[in-house]
């Protein structure tokens, strides 16, 4: 267990954490550009809606990969006094000692950090943690409640009850203890974001598929002979697509949110490094002088939601057709 | 909608005294959106005319798409999900409803013109009383006093043969049975004492033991209360036992339409007299029915601690088919169910080829189930919606054969071919063919597993008599070339006469008589076999009447 704990806490705290967040941002950049070229001929078809959103998304995931490009200054780097404000100068070392003027566009935080440097890679950690978060919650969920509603009987009484158990434990307080015990690192925050939100899907995919497992195909595919592993994959899994990617988007604008929270409390990401949420956490007194430096990290949690579900939005009309979104 | 012309007493006296309602070439329109055009405009009825006398019952009838529900709700000036009445005019007792404004047209519906539905326990609220229910509008229209609305629905009830008239409005819909809920629903259309009912197609859903009551209720509703009604229905000879004249749609034009008796006894069309000789061709049956490809012996099955079948035993020859009949809840549908090891029998034993089955689905080996293929009742949930008919057809091909790629389309190819549709159907989903198309891609999925035997699950009653028709002549054709053998499930006796070699009647989860056809269908009966055979409607006048008469047991929906 302490050897598993020790090297948890290496990769977490290692530079091999960051390049992973980063190659997987990279593979998940993918999806939004291979989505717009396969929509690219259909684009006069897209509602504007789905048109918007699709560019917010990509806008976030460019910033989120490219960060070290588009940052005009360093994540942790103190470039003026605190609290400036927004389009004032501001003063780069290097290490060597060369200085470099700038402008702050958002302005500084409460240490004298460039906002705008700091959005930029909070991008990053925020979207990466958010998004593995989902994911994973999302492919153990579905899995578990599958194979729950497909196999039914002991199976899924041992499944169903384990996962009560798990869901009658307040959300915050079980991350809170567990978080506290272990050590501080991306990969358990990741994992126990994971675990607490796999409960939830969970439930919507037991409950969405009994439903399906009753129809009459799923009958006639166990009376052809099929495995569990075709009729979970193959028959029930189309046909619960749409609520499921409904819940997805829902689910990630969750975690992003949790994970701020969580950073807010001072258990999430640790500081120095940036995320949306322990900005405002870091940023929310300067509300009371007007500054407005907490607002910007808050619309941008804001904006990313949004956008994600617009375009999932868009893709619940895809997925609802009967016809292969042929019509 | 067209400017209907003035609704003053002169237009008004253009309707002959003692109608009810006129309908005037009546146009029905609807926006269609076709997948990767541009939404149209599309006319679903044609200039339909025809007029309704007080206490006198108009049958519409025609095939799904004919526009019958559609022209039913034009009556009440209503036109269902997107419909659009664009043009001509109904009268009701003088007055062109479909030119009343909004606050006009409610006080026809649910007061002067009500609706009975297709499925009454779609229609009512499960979480309220039937009472309260049946005397809703009345109330809701000032008609008369709460008492005097409950007094009018016992009255009703008595009318319609509902058990304990008194309390019956006491229960909630699904304290009853299914044809007591139709019955029910009948009580609050007449409630209000409309001019004009409309019938939906109301003893569809129904068992035809339990229909024949149902209708005997109806048309002594109608007989007392003396109200015009417009009847819905695709069964020529149920429309025949309760109308005194009959209009014969299709694609939303006027066929025929003209009094009960000329349209039984002498139809002038085409199309009606198709309707009228419907599954008339009778199948021999097999001589020797001696073999047994499948053999049921003794089983006894129950579902948790329910007993449901009782000693059921019969047996299907290689090539034949067994048609089992009863009705709902008879153990039929079980009987399939043990069949296929989805519920391992108490005791008994199923033999196929002369060796026993393993009783639990888990312990069949894949070529026991490959030999057993089923065809569902509903052609709509038996497939996966996601998948393509390709997919579909070929999944048992390469489950059961380890066909891949060109070869599997060929067959696939192949197997669309012998079930009359085109290799163009290959990449449509589910949701774009129609029940018929639906019902055959079920049969050509069954037979690309090259069974033995097919066990048929109602195939055909949810479609519509013509398609019914090619469906089961289809089947013929299949056990012909392929000497496949059909275990038939139905409540259809006439589908029963056309097509099985033995008959096996179930009721109350025995078997009750089994042998081969003509020995069955032919008395002495027992008093099972005798309701159920008579109470098959027959395209005579008057058969309602003679086979209440002539029953010699109630049915069980009393």
């Amino acid at each position: 267990m302490t050897e598993t704990l020790a090297f948890l806490d290496a990769v977490g705290d290692g530079t091999a954490m960051r390049v992973l967040i980063r190659l997987f941002s990279a593979a998940v950049d993918i999806v939004p550009f291979a989505a717009l070229l396969l929509v690219l001929r259909g684009w006069a078809r897209l509602p504007w809606s789905a048109r918007v959103a699709m560019l917010g998304c990509i806008l976030f995931g460019f910033v989120a990969v490219y960060a070290d490009a588009i940052a005009p200054f360093g994540e942790r780097e103190i470039v003026g006094d605190v609290w400036q404000g927004p389009g004032t100068d501001c003063l780069s070392t290097a290490d060597d000692g060369t200085e470099r003027a700038g402008t702050c566009h958002l302005g500084t935080d409460n240490l004298g950090r460039d906002m705008l440097s700091r959005l930029i890679f909070g991008a990053q950690t925020t979207i990466a943690v958010a998004l593995i978060a989902s994911l994973l919650s999302f492919s153990a969920g579905m899995l578990l409640s599958f194979t729950a509603a497909v196999v039914g009987g002991w199976t899924d009484q041992i499944l169903s009850r384990i996962n009560d158990m798990l869901l009658a434990i307040p959300t915050l307080i079980f991350a809170l203890v567990v978080l506290a015990a272990l050590p501080q690192n991306i990969v358990i925050l990741v994992l126990v974001m994971a675990v607490i939100d796999q409960t939830r899907v969970y439930r919507l995919g037991r409950a969405v598929a009994v439903d399906v497992v009753v129809q009459d195909y799923v009958e006639a595919a166990r009376l052809r002979g099929e495995g569990w592993l075709w009729i979970i994959f193959r028959e029930v899994l189309p046909n619960v697509w749409t609520p499921l990617i409904a819940e997805f988007g829902l689910r990630f604008a969750f975690a992003v949110l949790f994970l701020s929270t969580l950073s807010f409390l001072g258990l999430g990401i640790q500081p120095p490094e940036a995320d949306w949420g322990g900005m405002v956490k870091d940023n929310k007194d300067g509300i009371i002088f007007l500054v407005p430096a907490a607002l910007y990290p808050g619309a941008a949690i804001a904006l990313l939601a949004v956008s994600v579900n617009m375009v999932v939005d868009w893709m619940l009309n895809r997925t609802a057709s009967l016809k292969g979104g042929r019509g | 909608m067209s400017e209907a012309p003035g609704t003053g007493p002169d237009s008004a006296a253009a309707t002959a005294p003692g109608t009810v309602l006129e309908v005037r070439d009546l146009h029905i329109g609807a926006t269609v959106y076709p997948p990767n055009e541009p939404p149209r405009d599309i006319e679903i009825v044609h200039g339909v005319s025809f007029a309704i006398e007080k206490g006198k019952v108009l049958g519409l009838i025609g095939e799904s798409g004919a526009g019958k529900s559609t022209i039913g709700l034009a009556a009440l000036a209503y036109g269902r999900g997107g419909v659009r009445i664009t043009g001509g005019e109904v009268w009701l007792h003088g007055e062109n409803i479909l030119a009343l404004p909004k606050s006009g047209i409610r006080g026809v519906r649910g007061r002067r013109v009500t609706y009975v539905a297709q499925s009454a326990a779609a229609a009512f609220n499960p979480a309220h009383r039937l009472g309260d229910q049946v005397v809703e509008a009345a109330l809701k229209h000032g008609l008369m006093s709460r008492r005097e609305a409950r007094e009018r629905a016992r009255m009703l009830f008595e009318t319609l043969g509902l058990p304990d008239p008194d309390s019956f409005g006491r229960r909630f819909p699904h304290q009853v049975s299914g044809g007591q809920l139709q019955r029910a629903m009948t009580a609050m259309a007449l409630c209000p004492a409309p001019d004009l009912i409309v019938f939906d197609e109301p003893t569809t859903a129904l068992d035809v033991t339990t229909q024949i009551d149902v209708l005997a209720a109806i048309k002594r509703a109608i007989e007392e209360t003396d109200v015009a009604a417009i009847y819905i229905t695709h069964d020529l000879a149920v429309v025949a036992q309760i109308s005194d004249d009959i209009m014969v749609l299709r694609h939303g034009n006027t066929v025929e339409y003209g009094p009960v008796q000329q349209m039984i006894e002498a139809p002038r069309e085409a199309y009606t007299r198709e309707l009228l000789s419907i599954r008339s061709d009778i199948k021999p049956q097999a001589e020797d029915q001696s073999g047994a490809l499948l053999q049921l012996e003794g089983i006894d099955a129950a579902y948790g601690e329910v007993p449901v079948l009782f000693d059921v035993s019969m047996h299907l020859p290689k090539g034949q088919t067994l048609a089992v009949v009863g009705e709902s809840g008879s153990g039929k549908s079980t009987t399939a169910r043990v069949i296929t090891g989805l519920l391992p029998p108490r005791a008994g034993t199923v033999s196929f080829k002369g060796e026993p089955l393993p009783p639990a689905l888990s312990r069949r080996s894949k070529e026991q189930l490959r030999q057993i293929q089923m065809i569902y009742q509903m052609a709509d949930t038996a497939m996966n919606p996601r998948q393509t008919v390709a997919e579909i057809i070929g999944r048992p091909l390469g489950f059961y054969f380890g066909l891949k790629g060109g070869e599997r389309a060929r067959r696939v190819a192949e197997l669309l071919d012998q079930i009359e549709m085109g290799q163009g159907f290959a990449d449509r989903y589910p949701a774009e063919l129609s029940g018929g198309q639906k019902q055959r891609v079920c049969i050509a999925r069954a037979l690309a597993a090259n069974p033995e035997l097919i066990l048929c699950d109602e195939p055909t009653s949810a479609l519509d008599p013509l398609v019914a028709e090619g469906i089961l002549k289809l089947l013929m054709e299949l056990q012909a070339e392929t000497r496949v053998s059909y275990l038939f499930i139905t409540h259809d006796i006439a589908t029963v006469r056309a097509i099985s070699d033995s008959i096996a009647v179930m009721y109350m989860g025995r078997v009750v008589r089994f042998g081969p056809k003509d020995e069955v269908l032919s008395p002495p009966f027992d008093d099972y076999t005798d309701l159920l055979l008579k109470s098959v409607p027959e395209m005579k006048l008057g058969w309602l009447e003679r086979a209440l008469a002539s029953r010699r047991m109630d049915s069980a929906g009393n």
